[in-house]
């Protein structure tokens, strides 16, 4: 027995003395607070308080912390529970909880240092959460937070009153659980007779394998069940596109990248986690495995899938106008080859859930950013109707697209089905990392014209994308990067082609911009070139191209409103110009130390690529008088459930407050669609806005009151009042039924044709942003030290999470940039894979534009991917500016721009 | 399953340090990280463990007639904020940026030093600071220079029944120190190269004595016996104008994931000038 004190009270545990304090605290003592984002003191998450200070939680024996005073996020009493709940109303003012799951331990960490110093300032508060990883909000809302719970911060949420809803800064409605540490993410409940499952990865990235007496290893390891690929009843296969399900859920013989799922081993916790993968008897044959595109389009190179000639598994192509005749007649040409990297998604929640089997069917729980199509993939491999399978998704702790794909779900399933008991699962950080989806890593060779005014005349773009071993998002991509590839310019003549392009490496898929971050990199970089070479300035030359309302994108589509770019770029411009001043004035006098401007635009069409992509959203007025939004959309951490509320709520005429709200069940809401291609804002939320107004009518309709009429709920007496004052009551209670509305929303598109000509898209965020680094240039580093950035979002719903989202796609931008970089086998963890800290994201300054959209609800349009775009190639020219160094390759490591710079 | 001793006597623990083979545990900041590793590609076994932290005395920082002696448990957080003259401003400046605050706050730099990662912090910093280390085994205490205890890529002259006591570390009233970390993002970030410098200097800033190392280029951090040399006498003020390349002859750089050797070779050198510099501010 190991004894202490935990949150002001004595408690005690038998847990085993080497089990990490933070395992003990979740799976011995049920205070599921403390969240585990890698079990190596990398991400933080894990922080509490030991006698007062801060320590990872998962680095800590539990023998260690005998007669130690223990502080966790639940604690609610004494002097620490006060500092608690003032840093818990501050992070809800501010914004500075999104998924959630770093917030207990930035609170904590947070915590330690106004216990010590009542008054810090901003680079104390960022010293302190310097050990917090944090991938959704850029960290500057929360060192805002911190600073304002010193300041004795204790304000209440503002409530916006009804009909005011729409362009409130409302907290979010999801934020209490968050910061009091009682949400439930995929790790954080399970039934307590749940068996455990781990899956069994392949070590090589390219091998045949065979499997001895599985039976007899079962017993000798005391394992439940050990699964292979026979025992997927339905069909063992999954994948995101429709007609293409071509990784299996286990692997049969045969396996195409270095953390493929081979074997899931089922029983309790202590035999599961005791066993060796050595100890199992398989039997590896390694083949050479395709790394990188180059080898996997040689001739003769070995083909991963039968379906994909050439190892191309697809091309995406856009042709408009005669773009070699307009380079070689052109004023200035620029060409270049870019590279990028695997970026990872480094949500801090590891992937997690459990399957509880039911008589006629199964219910999953667990981490997703697509409830829907998890049912499809399940249903699937189960071999079972669709209906047969219940997704309740746990909350997400980040996802960015990576949650996109089932994961978890099939084998828990499959397992679940097999013993028919309830069965969890929680992935490490590096199975994490190695199983999942990535950004595709791009090799683009670019070309890009200019007339002697600066008026671009040609693009053309060949890019091959490292898809990986199999499908997932690829097409996307490859159809993606084509319509946006020449950026948001007027080009009248474009050629963009890419190929999506399968490796023995992990499969890429969706990560928040589809290939558009990579194109971007490329094609800023050669704006840039024809400025220089035609001796004019970077904002002028693409303020002079800049789509506007009325020009017709490089597919063929007029834009017809909301097109804010030029507006993005004039409220810019005085930030520009004060930027380039003070880089000229520093840089006069300090040779080594270098400062640079950058500036980059972009544009990002919101929802699927020409293709149906609807939601439904249900409201119903019962007759007890509870209102319900019945939301299919997944809030990953980037504000779904408020911004659909807020937009809901106006358009039906009540206060937020009156709402309850039941989100992404699939056995209770309507498909809203993935959370995913910017669509939640601007497609659910539209379909909310129909349901609102749907029920509105229905209510208007009972007391026969005009559209101007105000509605108000009181219990079950709802009151509608005229214009001239009137008031008319109606009982819901004697109504013959509950009201029951539907906002049902697909974005108008049209196929594209072979040359990539159509609708791809119903609307397009734009933005542009500037940078300011400093090179140090004798070591190659690179310091970001301020962003100012301009974003069209059509109508901000919730300006504060619109403006977090922002600051996370820049954080994120700046990553891509300067860091990130996944090798299989070498950085496949969180101190080796680098992603921004408190101390690399600069403060950031936003000017938000708002071009109604009006197919948009409001006028809104989507936000989360496209301020991610501009980050990293407006970095790029900034490095440029300070160093006189294209650099064509991302990351931009020191050692990069060091031998760049020789 | 691992078996967990955490003894209450220093004794108890050379006792079973001598009958068993276990891995000492102190902070854990490198133990558990390693073993999540292991366990991530299939191995969740674990050696015995003797967690040491719960004997008394060995969390201390002592002075003595002539010097300084660091208890085995003494974390980062303790030598950052400790009163310690200016010979321990490297260390110190190290300390502040291992890993996060949560890292400073358990992890010892003895554990560091036991550990022998080429990018270890603490080490390079020890070597300038002439540091020994005071060893008990079965047959009583030894003292061994740091130099000497470090073997290798990973490996140190412990043996199997052996417990690291203490950090030693002589007076130098005059001395000043710095150190310089590069990596590739501000917190929480493995080194790249790292420099270390105690230079000793007489009241009117010629040296009279330099050390220098460097870190995270080679699989051990390694002084710099040639340029330590040709700075003697010279003044503090013009320290940086001396290293040249020549000095880091006989450095063999590594080449991995966070850079090149090259890169590592020219970074090193520029470290040192820089570390210079500014002890000559
Ligand atoms: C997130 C994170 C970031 C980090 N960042 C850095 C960094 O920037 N720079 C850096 O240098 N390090 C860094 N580290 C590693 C650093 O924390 C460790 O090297 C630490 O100092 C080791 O001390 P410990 O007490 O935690 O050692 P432990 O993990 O307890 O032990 C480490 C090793 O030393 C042995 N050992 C410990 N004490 C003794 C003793 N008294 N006698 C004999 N053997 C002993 C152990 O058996 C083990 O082999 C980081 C670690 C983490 C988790
Ligand atoms: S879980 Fe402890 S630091 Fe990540
Ligand atoms: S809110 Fe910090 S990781 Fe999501």
């Amino acid at each position: 027995m190991i004894a202490f004190t935990l949150n002001g009270a004595p408690a005690r545990t038998d847990a085993a003395p080497f089990a990490p304090l933070s395992d003990t605290l979740r799976e011995s003592l049920g205070l599921t607070g403390t969240k585990v984002g890698c079990e190596a003191g990398d991400c933080g998450a894990c922080t509490v308080l030991i006698d007062g200070v801060q320590a990872c939680a998962c680095l800590v024996p539990t023998a260690q912390v005998e007669g130690a005073e223990i502080t966790t996020i639940e604690m609610q009493s004494g002097e620490a529970g006060a500092l608690l709940a003032r840093l818990r109303a501050a992070f809800m003012a501010h914004g500075a909880a999104q998924c959630g799951i770093c917030t207990p331990g930035m609170i904590m960490a947070a915590a330690d240092l106004l216990l010590r110093d009542a008054a810090p300032d901003a680079q104390a508060v960022r010293d302190a959460i310097g050990g917090v990883l944090c991938r959704c909000t850029g960290y500057q809302k929360i060192v805002e937070a911190i600073l304002a719970a010193a300041q004795g911060f204790a304000a209440v949420e503002q409530e916006a009153p009804a009909g005011g809803a729409v362009g409130a800064s409302i907290a979010r409605l999801d934020g209490w659980p968050k910061v009091l540490g009682t949400e439930r993410y995929g790790a954080d409940a399970a039934p307590a007779d749940a068996l455990w499952l781990r899956v069994v990865r392949s070590p090589h990235a390219s091998a045949r394998f065979t499997l001895g007496e599985l039976d007899a290893a079962r017993t000798r390891l005391g394992l439940t069940a050990i699964l292979t690929s026979a025992d997927v009843p339905g069909l063992n296969a999954f994948g995101i596109m429709p007609a293409l399900k071509d990784q299996p859920v286990l692997a049969d013989g045969f396996v195409r990248y270095r953390g493929e799922a081979v074997l899931a081993l089922v029983g309790d916790r202590a035999a599961v986690e005791a066993v060796r993968d050595a100890d199992l008897p398989i039997t590896w044959q390694p083949l050479p495995a395709l790394i990188g595109v180059a080898a996997a389009r040689a001739d003769g190179a070995p083909l991963l899938h039968a379906h994909a000639p050439g190892n191309i598994l697809v091309q995406g192509r856009l042709a408009r106008g005669n773009p070699d005749a307009a380079h070689a007649t052109a004023a200035a040409t620029a060409e270049g080859a870019f590279t990028t990297s695997f970026v990872e998604h480094a949500y801090i929640e590891p992937e997690a859930g459990h399957a509880i089997p039911r008589e006629d069917g199964m219910d999953i729980i667990a981490c997703t950013q697509a409830p829907y199509m998890d049912r499809e993939e399940v249903a699937r491999v189960l071999g079972t109707p669709e209906d047969s399978v219940r997704i309740i998704p746990s909350a997400c702790g980040g996802g960015f697209g990576g949650k996109l794909d089932v994961s978890v779900q099939p084998l828990l399933a499959i397992a679940a089905r097999r013993v028919n008991r309830p069965v969890r699962v929680t992935y490490s950080r590096t199975e994490s990392m190695a199983s999942s989806t990535k950004r595709h890593p791009a090799q683009m060779q670019a070309r890009m014209s200019a007339d002697a005014e600066g008026n671009f005349l040609a693009y053309t773009l060949e890019g091959d994308f490292n898809t990986g071993a199999y499908a997932s998002w690829g097409p996307t991509v490859a159809n993606r990067v084509p319509v946006h590839a020449a950026g948001p310019y007027r080009v009248p003549h474009v050629r963009a082609h890419a190929r999506a392009v399968h490796t023995n490496e992990p499969p890429s898929g969706a990560f928040r911009g589809f290939g558009v971050p990579q194109a971007a990199i490329a094609t800023e970089s050669l704006v840039d070139d024809l400025a220089l070479q035609l001796g004019m300035d970077r904002w002028d030359i693409r303020r002079r191209n800049a789509l506007t309302r009325g020009d017709a994108t490089h597919s063929g589509q007029v834009l017809h409103a909301s097109a804010g770019l030029p507006e993005c770029l004039d409220a810019l411009k005085p930030d520009w110009d004060a930027m380039l001043a003070k880089v000229a004035a520093h840089n006069a006098d300090n040779p080594r130390h270098r400062l640079g401007a950058g500036i980059a635009c972009m544009w990002y069409g919101c929802g699927n690529t020409s293709m149906s992509n609807p939601s439904r959203i249900r409201a119903t007025l019962a007759r007890d008088g509870r209102l319900t939004l019945w939301n299919g959309a997944v809030d990953i951490g980037q504000g779904s459930t408020t911004v659909i509320a807020q937009i809901f709520a106006d358009a039906l005429g009540l206060p937020v407050a009156a709402l309850t709200i039941v989100t992404g069940d699939t056995a209770l809401t309507h498909d809203a669609g993935k959370t995913s291609a910017s669509r939640q804002t601007f497609v659910s939320g539209r379909a909310a806005m129909q349901a609102g107004q749907a029920l509105r009518a229905q209510i208007l309709k009972l007391a026969n009151a005009g559209d101007d009429a105000r509605i108000s709920l009181a219990g079950t007496t709802l009151t509608i009042t005229d214009s001239a004052g009137a008031a008319r009551g109606i009982d819901l209670a004697t109504l013959p039924a509950d009201l029951d509305a539907e906002g049902r929303y697909d974005p108008p598109t049209t196929a594209l044709d072979a040359d990539g000509q159509g609708i791809p898209y119903a609307t397009y965020g734009f933005a542009a942003q500037i940078a300011l680094v400093r090179v140090d240039t004798q070591l190659g580093t690179v310091k970001v030290e301020e962003i100012v950035a301009a974003q069209d979002v059509g109508r901000a719903i919730n300006p504060d999470l619109v403006l977090g989202q922002i600051h996370g796609g820049i954080a994120q931008g700046l990553g891509l940039a300067l860091m990130e970089e996944y090798i299989p086998g070498r950085t496949e963890n969180l101190h080796d894979y680098l992603i921004p800290t408190a101390g690399d994201v600069p403060p950031i300054r936003i000017h938000l534009v708002e071009d109604p959209e009006p197919e948009g609800p409001y006028g809104a349009k989507g936000v989360g991917e496209p301020a991610l775009v501009p980050t990293a190639p407006a970095i790029l020219g900034a490095i440029r500016h300070a160093t006189g160094v294209r650099v064509t390759r991302v990351p931009v490591l020191p050692h990069r721009l060091w031998e760049a710079m020789r | 399953m691992t078996r967990y001793h955490r003894p209450a006597t220093l004794t108890e623990a050379l006792s079973i340090r001598a009958s068993e083979d276990v891995a000492i545990l102190a902070g854990a900041t490198d133990i558990y990280p390693a073993s999540a590793n292991r366990r991530a590609w299939g191995d969740p076994t674990h050696k015995d463990v003797l967690d040491i932290t719960a004997i008394p005395g060995l969390r201390d920082i002592t002075e003595t007639p002539h010097g300084f002696r660091l208890g085995c448990l003494v974390t980062w957080s303790q030598v950052a904020r400790a009163d310690l003259p200016k010979q321990f401003d490297g260390l110190r400046q190290a300390a502040r940026h291992v890993g996060g605050v949560q890292v400073q706050n358990r992890g010892t730099i003895l554990g560091n030093l036991v550990t022998a990662s080429p990018a270890g912090d603490g080490i390079p910093n020890l070597l300038a600071l002439d540091t020994s280390v005071e060893v008990a085994g079965p047959n009583g205490t030894r003292m061994m220079p740091v130099a000497d205890f470090l073997t290798g890529y990973r490996a140190t002259a412990l043996a199997r029944d052996e417990i690291a006591l203490a950090l030693h570390i002589a007076k130098m009233p005059r001395a000043v120190s710095g150190f310089r970390k590069l990596g590739a993002r501000h917190y929480l970030v493995i080194s790249i190269a790292m420099v270390a410098g105690v230079v000793d200097i007489d009241e009117n800033g010629r040296i009279l004595m330099a050390r220098l190392s460097i870190g995270a280029c080679t699989a051990t951090a390694q002084r710099l016996p040639a340029l330590e040399g040709e700075l003697r006498g010279t003044s503090l003020y013009h320290a940086d104008k001396v290293p040249e390349a020549r000095h880091l002859d006989h450095l063999a750089p590594i080449d991995d994931i966070r850079a090149t050797a090259a890169y590592r070779r020219d970074a090193a050198l520029r470290l040192l000038r820089d570390l210079l510099w500014e002890l000559g501010e």
